[in-house]
């Protein structure tokens, strides 16, 4: 059977993207989870995933092109698949050689900043020679081969004026059509902090775990048991996501977020929650995520702490329903059992769709992750 | 190892970790974080890879030892010593 392999949506705020580099040609045979192209969006080059298994047919469009959120990329015969004898292909081994060392190796070293450059430049980054660390391609390396080329105007609106176009979009769109409503609460964390700090230090560096960590744990949990915040509002109506997923809005260095879901957020435990957490960031920096990653927050949560506010209060990213903010940890006069004591303290916050839940519900939940925070050892 | 490898290697290190910040863009006495959003998880990733890179274990009370470029070439030759 023939199937067609489309650009897929990534999320409310990503209409097109231009295909980077196919990583199968005619005749490869793929699996579902394979990565088969890179997509350069608004939100960086991301990482698009086949979802069926099956052999390339065909692929329609070259990279370079700009298409836009369904179009039919490749071709793939999904039944040959399951029939086809294997000596008509490369010998196993070698493909999976092949596949391990896609999987290991980034294709070709490069900065977020020098491959935007590149495509901008119609600069082939396989052609090219870094002189950045570890041989990576740096900006300067693209220029100098770049210079001569006319840039292209078929790639315009990536960048960063295309991701802040499309954070535009998506957050006008929130803000048109969802009724948010507002909940803060400020939790004495400092259970949470010493624990940390005490699990810290008796693992080695590579086992240690960062707040949000916990922050991410006690959402998914919160969520599991109060209904209303993990799901989608789509059509004029509310489906509650059968499993948790938490996005983490991340921040990038030149601007922009993207915010990458953890998957399974609430079944795995803290250990492997940090390592998907670190993994998320570094890829979402490097512009490296999934395209299955960015679409699949049930909610999200974002932490300004690092920039030292007090409260944030978010926008909610559509079709979800909820999103959970946190502020900065800091040290402040709590009054414990009749004293005045320092305590560490963090203000949480709800943006919840008033479509879906009243701010009664969106108190219980808040005030349920709060008490997980409390106890972080049971995380 | 001498400190001016140490610094071209904690660069690598660093440029690996973070890999959106151009090596040549980096100021050796400006603090990461007013550099480039430095945070708390790319603090963590830094002690990971001076680990991994140099044997030395950097207990989180030694985080703010490690805020800029020449403060990490400066903690580490002490610690190595």
């Amino acid at each position: 059977m023939q199937t067609e392999f489309r650009l897929p949506a990534l999320g409310a705020d990503m209409d097109a993207g231009t295909i980077v580099e196919w990583h199968v040609a005619p005749g490869s045979r793929c699996k579902r989870g394979d990565v088969v192209a890179v997509v350069e969006t608004d939100k960086g080059a991301i990482d698009v995933e086949v979802f069926v298994d099956g052999i390339v047919r065909e692929l329609l469009v070259p990279p370079g092109t700009r298409v836009p959120v369904g179009t039919v990329l490749a071709l793939l015969d999904t039944e040959a698949a399951a029939t086809a004898p294997e000596k008509v292909q490369v010998p196993a081994e070698t493909r999976a050689e092949e596949r391990a060392a896609k999987a290991i190796a980034p294709r070709v070293k490069i900065s977020p900043a020098a491959r935007k450059r590149a495509l901008e430049m119609h600069v082939d980054v396989a052609s090219l020679r870094g002189t950045g660390p570890e041989g990576a391609i740096t900006v300067a390396d693209v220029e100098r081969v770049g210079l001569t080329s006319q840039p292209s105007p078929a790639v315009a609106g990536e960048g960063a004026a295309g991701m802040r176009a499309a954070i535009a979009a998506a957050m006008s769109r929130s803000k048109r059509e969802i009724p948010h409503y507002y909940l803060t609460t400020t939790v004495d964390v400092t259970p949470a902090v010493d624990w940390l700090a005490a699990h810290n230090a008796a693992v080695p560096v590579t086992g240690r775990l960062l707040l949000p960590v916990l922050l991410v744990k006690a959402v998914a949990l919160a969520c599991r048991e109060h209904a209303g915040f993990s799901g989608f509002h789509r059509d004029g109506r509310y489906d509650e996501s059968p499993v948790v997923h938490v996005g983490v809005a991340v921040a990038l260095r030149g601007g922009g977020l993207v915010a990458p879901a953890i998957m399974d957020t609430a079944d795995k435990p803290l250990a492997v929650l940090m390592e998907g957490f670190r993994d998320l960031v570094t890829r979402a920096r490097a512009g490296r995520l999934r395209a299955s990653e960015l679409a699949a927050s049930t909610i999200i949560l974002t932490s300004l702490g690092e920039a030292s506010v007090e409260t944030v209060l978010p926008i909610i990213q559509p079709p979800q329903v909820a999103i959970v903010g946190a502020g900065v940890v800091a040290v402040r006069p709590w009054i414990v059992d009749g004293n005045i004591v320092p305590r560490h303290v963090l203000t949480l916050s709800l943006a919840a769709d008033h479509r879906v839940t009243d701010g009664r519900l969106g108190a219980h939940f808040l005030a349920r992750i709060a008490a997980l925070l409390a106890a972080p050892a049971a995380l | 190892m001498n400190r001016e490898q140490m610094a071209r290697r904690v660069l690598e290190l660093l440029t690996a970790i973070a890999p959106d910040v151009e090596a040549n863009s980096v100021i050796s006495g400006v603090a990461f974080r007013d550099q480039f959003d430095f945070d708390s998880m790319d603090t963590l990733n830094l002690a990971i890879a001076l680990h991994r890179e140099f044997g030395v274990d950097v207990p989180e009370a030694d985080y703010m030892h490690l805020a800029s470029l020449d403060q990490c070439v400066a903690y580490l030759a002490e610690r190595i010593a």
